[in-house]
């Protein structure tokens, strides 16, 4: 019996004790006719080995492309100490630390976890994990309609710069309260958020407005410009940021005048595996005086009986299980594993290794870009300052083109031809640190011979009509 | 013998109220109401200028383990709030009746006051609620 | 703390390419001033600091954790490496579908898994955690009534013992929570449900077993009278460990439910999360299900998307929620089987029934001592409040000092100075009964010098906290030494 240390003695004792003369008499309060046969449509169980040889094979099904997309999830280094810790059986079967005395190790780390959080940001606190960076914009602006005590209308400003997944969990999870998520263009040239698209909105009632950085398009908004523009409309401003564009980008915190209130993203980056979306975790930053306004874990440092220092749950009031039906989110479980190898990665890393590999994937990227831009045809379609992502225009369609490169094993990037179909045939490209100049290389040379199959080449002679 | 002060009147909801005789009124939370939350670590106030209905919630008061919002007893304008409490949210365990006030109201109605009760009937419902 | 490691200019070298490249092209105004304050230690000064705080914790892997509601129970370490399998690992979201058929067809397995052992006609894996399923599950519902142009229902009932996360739940979706009292026996007081229910109720939360540790018995006669209301049932998973492969929440007519498969399923509870929290559903709310979703065609496995199912709630997460999660589920449903899942509602039962009547045996009261225990019993320490002074926390501290992880403290609220139990089926008979041994020894201290248990946890590494001090001179992140 897999996982189950029951001897035959030990059952019958056990069942002398109770009373009853068969495991099957502990079910008599269920109606029989409630009760259901064999289940023969489940499969019968299998050794760890068999499932072993399965999952190999499956596993192995999948292969290993070299990997060019990011749109969200990103291919890092993560050294090995951070999952062969992050696994130790203290951390990773322990539950939440609602028995403090017995749980200094995860709480310690979480209070870590917020004190890093708020360095990489410049915010004031952090709570200890949301599910993923999606979902945490999601509670970012629940968050910001309830902080906004001035705004009555629900409304929040959203870009289109903004991943559209991102956009659409959003509106999921926001929808049924009423709130209404009111997009921004972009501007052609740039990519940036169009702030003559955004002047329309100034003197009206917004909760907030969400400001990327980067944005989709990897291209860098201008920040200081927007939260100020955001603060003078009466709005708050949540900023979304990669963590690792946060060790070398100007931090939310420090954003034009008064920095950004909210801060949110996706914490992948920081030591989360690919896995094929998860799980990863999202964060969430703000201003001291909102803190009672966040949804989630938050663990403060407090002294035991005798002074010695220690960790706890605080500020529980705002959560579901005290609070119900007025808590600021049903949030119970978090993604505290994740946070774990997030905080062991950041240690491990220190402000000056991450500022190394945000600056590698950078490099890289541009140096895939000026490798794709040297073919027929192929051309950046944004100018300005971008962070380790940007926007290639093909001379085929976006679909075909990503298709052929899978076919080579190359993961060529992100199609963007659904989400923004003005763009026509573009794609965004990322090649992070682990994509060095062979990697490049055979992404070119792929991506030649696909445009040379797939594209007639144009005629050299203009008609002179 | 009751520490209930005479002069002052209660919600079934645990709050009390002092009139002011200016057509205002000042309201916290009874001592009674503070025992069972234990100790406050955080006091969330009206906006002056809000308008509260009777019996509708227009505060928290929160201890480390609870919640509990706070019902305004009578109908009217927020005119003062007590924004110590927000640094010393304890002053309300300290002295319930007193410093430890939360908010006053200008009284859209001053005949609402006579459906509260007084301290005896106040003391009448501690006593059949258990405690 | 990690920073008291740290020295400027220190660094895990071997972790960071020596030069820094170029960030010419972006703009000064745009750039941070100095690194972040991170930690600045050696690799190894981290993995030890790391090491040593993991000591600091209570797990399942090195102690007893009947924690109840959460499932304490022995997490295989195969579903983490069969998970952790390079293609697995390394497989991105986005990637096409030529790229993802093996890990595509794991979840459509699973999917199909959790739709028979649950009785639904449909499920979708996406929920990152239960709270975000039972979101799910009551937007489903108001979708339901939406599209029926029924949209006066503005209540969902949950009964006063249940989890705080459904009436949260209900209020994300603009529902008003509305609670049902609990009976004497610890079922749902019908009478109170019957007025409850009216035009405007959209549905009603249940647990069952029910967070009191009892088999809801009249759930037919319940679900008869929701339907009825034209409301719809949800089933909270939270304690399907009790029942799995013995009874369906499907056939006692529930309309949505959604599972924690870091309990039933085993997958590690990491601290706090993550978890995942899959919705199953009957056929009239299988078009609302979350995407996205696996589907097989007779020849490959696709993903069905807003595209194909636009009256879905939508997307939960950006990608297809906690994967990894969902992956080591899969391992451990493989590894059990259909008769190994019975045999988990069995065992879970024997072990929780065994434990309580030897508690019952040396002097503890149970709240509902008629009623046959699940998977979990509620045990009431009232009269050691009242007569010894010592309560249901001190008890709980105390047994940190035996190597025990305490009981679930105070919840469910409506019973006095509660312990509420769940040994789960990974633990072996002497085992149970040495827990039984320190509950006896906890009692007669209690008894004899209560100081002793009321001054517990005296062996961890902190004593009681000041969770006073922490929520009023908040500390939530460190700022030098100061």
């Amino acid at each position: 019996m897999p996982f189950i240390p029951h001897t035959e003695d030990d059952i019958q004792e056990m069942l002398a004790v109770i009373g009853v003369d068969s495991i099957d008499t502990l079910f008599d309060e269920i109606p029989d006719e409630l009760r259901c046969d064999e289940l023969k449509a489940i499969p019968a169980g299998m050794p760890e080995m068999e499932v072993s040889r399965l999952m190999q094979a499956r596993a192995r099904e999948d292969g290993q492309p070299l990997c060019f997309l990011g749109a969200g999830a990103y291919d890092h280094h993560i050294p090995a100490a951070v999952w062969q810790l992050t696994t130790r059986g203290e951390f990773y079967t322990a539950y939440t630390p609602y028995q403090a005395e017995a749980s200094q190790g995860t709480l310690q780390l979480l209070y870590e976890y917020q004190s890093m959080m708020t360095a990489l940001t410049g915010m004031d606190v952090s709570n200890a994990s949301l599910y993923d960076g999606a979902s945490a914009l999601a509670e970012a602006v629940l968050m910001a309609v309830r902080a906004n005590r001035k705004s009555k209308s629900g409304r929040i400003l959203m870009p289109r710069t903004l991943h559209p997944l991102y956009r659409r969990v959003a509106h999921s999870i926001v929808r049924n309260q009423g709130i209404e998520l009111v997009e921004v263009g972009y501007d052609g040239k740039t990519g940036k958020i169009d702030t003559s698209a955004l002047e329309q909105y100034a003197g009206e009632d917004f909760a907030a407005l969400v400001i990327p950085q980067p944005n989709f398009f990897g291209v860098l908004e201008n920040v200081d410009e927007l939260t100020e523009w955001a603060h003078a409309n009466g709005m708050l401003a949540i900023a979304i940021v990669n963590p690792l564009a946060m060790s070398i980008l100007k931090p939310a915190g420090e954003w034009g005048e008064d920095g950004a209130d909210i801060c949110c993203g996706e914490g992948q980056p920081m030591g989360a595996p690919l896995a094929s979306g998860g799980p990863y975790f999202g964060f969430l930053c703000c201003r001291e005086k909102l803190v009672r306004q966040m949804p989630g874990r938050i663990i403060g440092k407090t002294v035991d009986l005798d002074g010695k220092p220690g960790y706890a749950l605080t500020l529980q009031a705002r959560e579901q299980h005290i609070r119900r039906s007025k808590a600021t989110s049903n949030i119970c479980t978090n993604q505290g594993l994740m946070v774990t190898a997030a905080t062991i990665h950041m240690a491990i890393m220190g402000g000056e290794g991450l500022q190394h590999m945000a600056a590698a994937c950078h490099g890289n990227t541009e140096k895939l870009s000026q490798a794709l831009c040297s073919l027929p045809q192929v051309e950046s379609v944004f100018e300005g300052p971008v962070f380790h992502e940007r926007v290639l225009k093909l001379p085929l369609s976006a679909k075909d083109a990503l298709k052929a490169l899978a076919a080579h094993n190359v993961l060529g990037g992100f199609d963007l031809s659904d989400d923004y179909p003005e763009l026509d045939s573009a794609i965004l490209v990322c090649a992070t640190e682990l994509r060095g100049e062979e990697d490049i290389e055979q992404y070119r040379s792929k991506l030649e011979r696909v445009i040379a199959a797939q594209v007639q080449t144009p005629c050299q002679l203009k008609p002179d009509w | 013998m009751s520490d209930t002060p005479k002069e002052l009147r209660y919600a079934k909801s645990h709050e009390w109220l002092r009139d002011e005789g200016d057509g205002t009124a000042t309201i916290g939370i009874s001592e009674h109401a503070q025992e069972l939350l234990g100790d406050l670590v955080f006091v969330d106030l009206p906006e002056v200028g809000a308008k509260v209905e009777a019996g509708s919630d227009c505060a928290v008061v929160e201890s480390v383990k609870a919640a509990s919002d706070v019902y305004s007893p009578v109908t009217g304008e927020v005119i003062e709030v007590n924004e110590s409490l927000d640094d010393a949210p304890e002053t309300i365990n300290e002295n319930a009746f007193g410093n430890g006030w939360m908010f006053k109201v200008k009284l859209d109605d001053a005949g609402e006051l006579d459906s509260l009760l007084d301290a005896d009937a106040y003391d009448a419902l501690v006593a059949e609620e258990g405690y | 703390m990690i920073y008291e490691h740290s020295r400027t200019g220190r660094r895990a070298t071997a972790q960071t390419n020596p030069e820094m490249a170029e960030l010419s092209d972006i703009p000064d105004a745009l750039l941070r001033k100095r690194p972040a304050g991170l930690p600045e230690v050696s690799e190894m000064q981290a993995v030890r600091h790391y090491t040593r705080l993991s000591q600091k914790n209570f797990s399942i892997d090195t102690h007893f954790y009947p924690l109840g509601s959460c499932t304490m129970k022995y997490n295989p370490r195969a579903c983490n490496s069969l998970a952790s399998l390079p293609g697995f690992l390394s497989r991105h979201p986005l990637a096409p579908d030529t790229h993802s058929q093996g890990f595509m067809a794991c979840m459509y397995d699973l999917q199909e898994t959790l739709k028979h052992v649950t009785g639904m006609h449909d499920v979708s894996l996406s929920p990152a955690a239960g709270a975000q399923g039972e979101f799910a599950g009551v937007a489903m519902i108001r979708a339901y009534h939406e599209a029926r142009g029924d949209t006066a229902r503005s209540e969902i009932l949950v009964p006063d013992a249940a989890h705080g996360t459904n009436p949260a739940s209900a209020v994300m979706c603009g529902y008003k929570a509305r609670e049902i009292p609990t009976g004497r026996d610890g079922d749902i007081d019908l009478d109170a449900l019957k007025q409850a229910l009216g035009p405007q109720t959209a549905g009603i939360m249940l647990t069952n077993p029910s967070t009191v540790g009892v088999f809801e018995r009249r759930i037919k006669e319940i679900a008869g009278l929701v339907h009825e209301a034209g409301g719809l049932l949800y089933y909270d998973g939270a304690n399907l460990n009790a029942i799995l492969g013995k009874v369906r929440p499907g056939d006692m007519g529930f309309d949505v439910i959604h599972m924690n498969l870091h309990k039933t399923f085993s997958t590690p509870h990491g601290g706090g999360g993550p978890g995942a929290g899959p919705v199953g559903v009957s056929q009239r709310l299988a078009p609302y299900l979350p995407v996205p979703m696996v589907d097989y065609d007779g020849t490959d496995y696709v993903w069905l998307t807003e595209k194909e199912r636009p009256e879905s709630i939508g997307r939960l997460s950006a990608f297809a929620g906690n994967a990894g999660v969902l992956l080591r589920a899969y391992v451990y449903a493989r590894l059990l089987g259909r008769e190994g899942m019975r045999r988990v509602a069995e065992f879970s039962s024997l072990n929780a029934n065994y434990l309580l009547k030897r508690l019952m045996e040396v002097g503890f009261d149970a709240a509902y001592p008629e009623r046959r225990a699940s998977h979990e019993f509620i045990l009431t320490l009232k009269k050691q409040a009242k007569e010894l002074g010592v309560n249901t926390m001190d008890f709980a501290k105390r047994m940190l000092d035996y190597g025990v992880h305490a009981p679930t403290t105070y919840f469910p609220l409506l019973v006095p100075e509660c312990l509420l139990v769940e040994p789960t089926e990974t633990e072996a008979k002497e085992d149970l009964d040495s827990f039984v041994e320190i509950m006896r020894t906890i009692k007669q201290e209690a008894e004899t010098q209560p100081d002793l248990v009321k001054q517990a946890p005296h062996t961890m590494p902190v004593r009681r906290l000041d969770d006073v001090r922490a929520a009023r001179e908040l500390d939530l992140a460190w700022k030098g030494d100061s």
